[in-house]
C-alpha cells in the first residue's frame, strides 16, 4: 500500500445485532484513498455506502478491521479524539444538507470553529471567507430556510471547509438536487479537489455525477465489486 | 466559549416560549415559596425575640387559686390568696431580686372630653424593675406613695396617645372611676407581648390605692398575682422552692394539700415559645424547599423533551465536532438558565408577596440577603441536578443514531 494513503481500510466488516440475528452490511473491505484523489462510491441501494462513509468519517465505528486516517489507528480513540478528527480533519457532507435552521448561514459555517475554540472575531472572519468560497457572500445573515437546496448545499460545503480539512466526505451530496445544481455543486467540489488537495470520496447513484471524479468503486451487498481508476483525460465522459 | 452557547441556549428558550415559561413557573412559584415562607419564619422568631426582650428577665408570675373549697377545685385565680404580706415576705428570700405584686382591674378613664377603657394594674415601684421597664418622662411614683395609697399614676403611651394625644401628660389629673388621679409619669414603650397583647395599654397606679379606693374586694389585701425576678437564671430553681416552701408555710397549708397558688417560670415558657417558633420557622422552609424540587422535576421533564426533540440537532453537532462535554455543557447550561431566570423572577415575587403579608396582615416579615441566596443557590444546584441526567443523555448518544432520528 502507498505510504501516501490518507486513506486505508484493511478488511473492514461492520455487523448489526438485529431482531432477526446479526446482519453483515460491511464484508472485508479494502481500500486505499490516496491524498489529492477523487472517489465516487456507487451501488444499489442498502449496499452498505453509507455505512462505509460514517465509517470513514469516525461517525461510526468497524466492528471488526482496522481503519487508518493519515497512518493513524482509528480503533484506538476515544470519543473526544474522534470529535477532534471529525472537527479537524474530515469534512462531511449529507443529502439532506442537515445545517441548524434557527441560525444564520454564518453562524452555521462558524459553528465547527466554535468547537476548535476558535475566537470569535476569528471565527466570523473565517466563515465569511469560506461562504464567499462558495460563492455566497453576502447572505450571511440569511436563515438557512430562506435559501434553495443548492444554496444550502453550498453553505454545507463552506462549513465542511472553514476548518481546513484534509478529507471531504459526502454522502449523496446532490441527491436533493436537479442536474444543473448538482454540476455546479460538482465543479465546486473537484475545484477544491484540484486548487487544495482537499481528497474527496462521494456516494452517488447517479453515473454523470460519478463522471467528475477520478476513481469509481462499486459496493454490492457490502463488497467491493469494481474498483476503477481513470485517466485524467477520460475522467468526465468513460463508465467503469 | 460561554458567551455563543449562553446566545444558543437563550435562542432555544425563545423558540420555545410557551413551554420555557411554563417550565420556568415551577422555579417561580418555588423560589417564591421559599423566600416568602422564610421570610414569614425569620419574622415571627424575630417578634417573639423582641416580646421575651420586653418581658424581663428569670421572671416567675405567683398566681393566687386552686383553692379546694369542699372538694370543688377552682380554676387559678379563682379564690384570692396571695397578699401585699407575701409578696413582702418573698422579697426577703435570698435568691429573689425583686417582687411587685399585681392587682390588675378594667376602668374607664377620662381626660377632658376624652376617655378610654384600659387595664389598670395596681402594683409597687419594684414593677418597673422585674419587668426592666424604664420611665420615659416624669418619674416612678414611690414607695411612701403606696403607703399613702395616693391617687397618682404612670401611664402607658398607647393610654397617652388616646387620652392626651400630642400633650405632655405629666403634672395633668385624670380621672379613673371618677376619681381624680395626678399622672407622675409615662413609661416607655414596650410593644407587643408573647400573646400579641398592646403591654403600653395600661395605666399602673400604687397596689394599695388598687385595692382600697378603685376596685373594692371582699378579701382585703388580696392580690391576683405576684411578679418575681430571680438574682440569675442559675438560681430560678433554688428560687422557685423557697417560694413554694415559704408560701405553703404563710397559708398553713398541711403537708398532703395541694398548693393554693400556682408559680409560673415565665423564662421557661417563654424560651419554649421561640423553640416551637424556630421550629415553626425551619419546616415553613423545609415545605417550600419541596416546591422547589417539583420545579427541578419540571425541568427536567421539559429537557428531556428537548433532548429528544434535537436529536438531529446533535447528530449534526457531533458529525462536525462537538465532544460529548460541549453537548453536555449546551443541554446543562439550558437548565441552569431556565432555573436561574425562574429563580430571579421568584424571588421578586417572593419579595413581593413578603411586603405584601407585612402591610395587610400586619406582622413583622425578614428578608436577609442570606434567605434570598439560598435560594438561588438551591436554584442553580436544582438546575444542575434535574439538568444533568437530560445533559447525558444528549452527550452520550451515538452520532450515527442521532443523525439517522428524524
Ligand atoms: N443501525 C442499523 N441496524 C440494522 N441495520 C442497519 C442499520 N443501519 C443500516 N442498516 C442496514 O444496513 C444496510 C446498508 O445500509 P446503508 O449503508 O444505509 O445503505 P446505502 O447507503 O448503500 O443505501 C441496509 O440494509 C440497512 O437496512
Ligand atoms: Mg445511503
Amino acid at each position: 500500500m502507498p505510504t501516501s494513503s490518507l486513506i486505508v481500510l484493511d478488511a473492514v466488516c461492520k455487523r448489526y445485532e438485529t431482531a432477526a440475528g446479526p446482519v453483515s452490511v460491511l464484508r472485508d473491505i479494502d481500500l486505499a484513498v490516496g491524498t489529492g484523489e477523487s472517489v465516487a462510491i456507487m451501488g444499489p441501494s442498502g449496499s452498505g455506502k453509507s455505512t462505509l462513509m460514517n465509517i470513514l468519517g469516525c461517525l461510526d465505528v468497524a466492528s471488526s478491521g482496522r481503519y487508518l486516517l493519515d497512518g493513524q489507528d482509528v480503533a484506538g480513540l476515544d470519543h473526544d479524539q474522534r470529535a477532534h478528527l471529525r472537527n479537524r480533519v474530515i469534512g462531511f457532507v449529507f443529502q439532506g444538507f442537515n445545517l441548524l435552521p434557527r441560525i444564520s448561514l454564518l453562524d452555521n459555517v462558524a459553528l465547527p470553529l466554535l468547537y476548535a475554540s476558535v475566537p470569535e472575531r476569528e471565527r466570523r472572519r473565517r466563515a465569511q471567507e469560506s461562504l464567499q468560497r462558495v460563492g455566497l457572500g453576502g447572505f450571511e445573515a440569511y436563515l438557512p430556510s430562506r435559501v434553495s437546496g443548492g444554496q444550502q448545499q453550498r453553505v454545507a460545503i463552506a462549513r465542511a471547509l472553514v476548518s481546513g480539512p484534509r478529507l471531504i466526505l459526502a454522502d449523496e451530496p446532490t441527491g436533493n438536487l436537479d442536474t444543473q445544481t448538482s454540476h455546479e455543486i460538482m465543479t465546486l467540489f473537484m475545484g477544491l479537489n484540484a486548487a487544495d488537495g482537499i481528497t474527496l470520496v462521494l456516494v452517488t447513484h447517479e453515473q454523470d455525477i460519478a463522471d467528475f471524479t477520478h476513481r469509481h468503486v462499486l459496493l454490492v451487498d457490502g463488497r467491493i465489486a469494481a474498483d476503477h481508476l481513470l485517466g485524467e483525460a477520460t475522467a468526465a465522459r468513460v463508465s467503469p | 466559549m460561554i458567551t455563543p452557547l449562553l446566545g444558543e441556549a437563550w435562542d432555544s428558550m425563545h423558540a420555545n416560549r410557551m413551554r420555557s415559561v411554563l417550565t420556568m413557573l415551577g422555579m417561580v412559584i418555588g423560589v417564591a415559596a421559599v423566600i416568602l415562607m422564610v421570610a414569614i419564619g425569620q419574622g415571627a422568631q424575630q417578634s417573639v425575640n423582641a416580646s421575651i426582650q420586653s418581658m424581663g428577665s428569670n421572671l416567675f408570675i405567683v398566681l393566687s387559686g386552686s383553692a379546694t373549697t369542699g372538694g370543688l377545685r377552682m380554676g387559678m385565680g379563682a379564690a384570692p390568696t396571695l397578699t401585699t404580706g407575701d409578696a413582702e415576705a418573698i422579697a426577703t428570700l435570698p435568691a429573689v431580686a425583686a417582687v411587685a405584686p399585681l392587682q390588675p382591674g378594667t376602668a374607664q378613664v377620662v381626660y377632658g372630653a376624652s376617655n378610654w377603657s384600659t387595664m389598670i394594674a395596681g402594683t409597687t415601684p419594684d414593677a418597673l424593675v422585674v419587668r426592666d421597664w424604664p420611665v420615659a418622662r416624669g418619674a416612678a411614683f414611690s414607695a411612701s406613695d403606696v403607703r399613702a395609697a395616693a391617687k397618682v399614676a404612670l401611664l402607658g403611651t398607647t393610654v397617652v396617645a388616646n387620652l392626651f394625644g400630642d400633650q405632655d401628660p405629666v403634672g395633668k389629673t385624670i380621672r379613673i372611676k371618677q376619681s381624680p388621679f395626678v399622672v407622675v409619669g409615662v413609661l416607655a414603650s414596650k410593644g407587643q407581648s408573647l400573646n400579641g397583647q398592646d403591654q403600653d395599654d395600661t395605666i399602673l397606679i400604687p397596689v394599695t390605692t388598687a385595692q382600697r379606693k378603685l376596685f373594692g374586694s371582699q378579701f382585703p389585701g388580696t392580690v391576683r398575682l405576684i411578679m418575681v425576678q430571680a438574682r440569675s437564671a442559675a438560681l430560678m430553681p433554688q428560687a422557685q422552692s423557697e417560694m413554694t416552701a415559704l408560701l405553703r408555710q404563710r397559708h398553713h397549708l398541711p403537708s398532703r394539700a395541694d398548693n393554693d397558688f400556682d408559680i409560673r417560670n415565665l423564662t421557661a415558657m417563654a424560651s419554649a415559645a421561640a423553640q416551637t417558633t424556630r421550629v415553626m420557622s425551619f419546616m415553613l422552609g423545609a415545605i417550600a424547599s419541596v416546591s422547589l424540587l417539583v420545579g427541578g422535576i419540571g425541568i427536567m421533564n421539559i429537557m428531556l423533551v428537548s433532548v429528544t426533540e434535537r436529536t438531529r440537532e446533535i447528530g449534526i453537532r457531533m458529525a462536525i465536532g462537538a465532544r460529548r462535554r460541549d453537548i453536555l455543557r449546551q443541554f446543562l447550561l439550558e437548565a441552569v438558565l431556565l432555573s436561574l431566570i425562574g429563580c430571579f423572577v421568584g424571588a421578586l415575587c417572593g419579595i413581593g408577596g413578603a411586603v405584601a403579608v407585612h402591610y395587610l396582615a400586619r406582622s413583622v416579615v425578614v428578608i436577609t440577603l442570606s434567605s434570598v441566596l439560598l435560594a438561588f443557590g438551591l436554584a442553580s444546584t436544582v438546575g444542575m441536578f434535574f439538568g444533568y441526567y437530560p445533559a447525558r443523555r444528549a452527550a452520550t448518544m451515538q452520532p450515527v443514531e442521532a443523525l439517522r432520528h428524524e
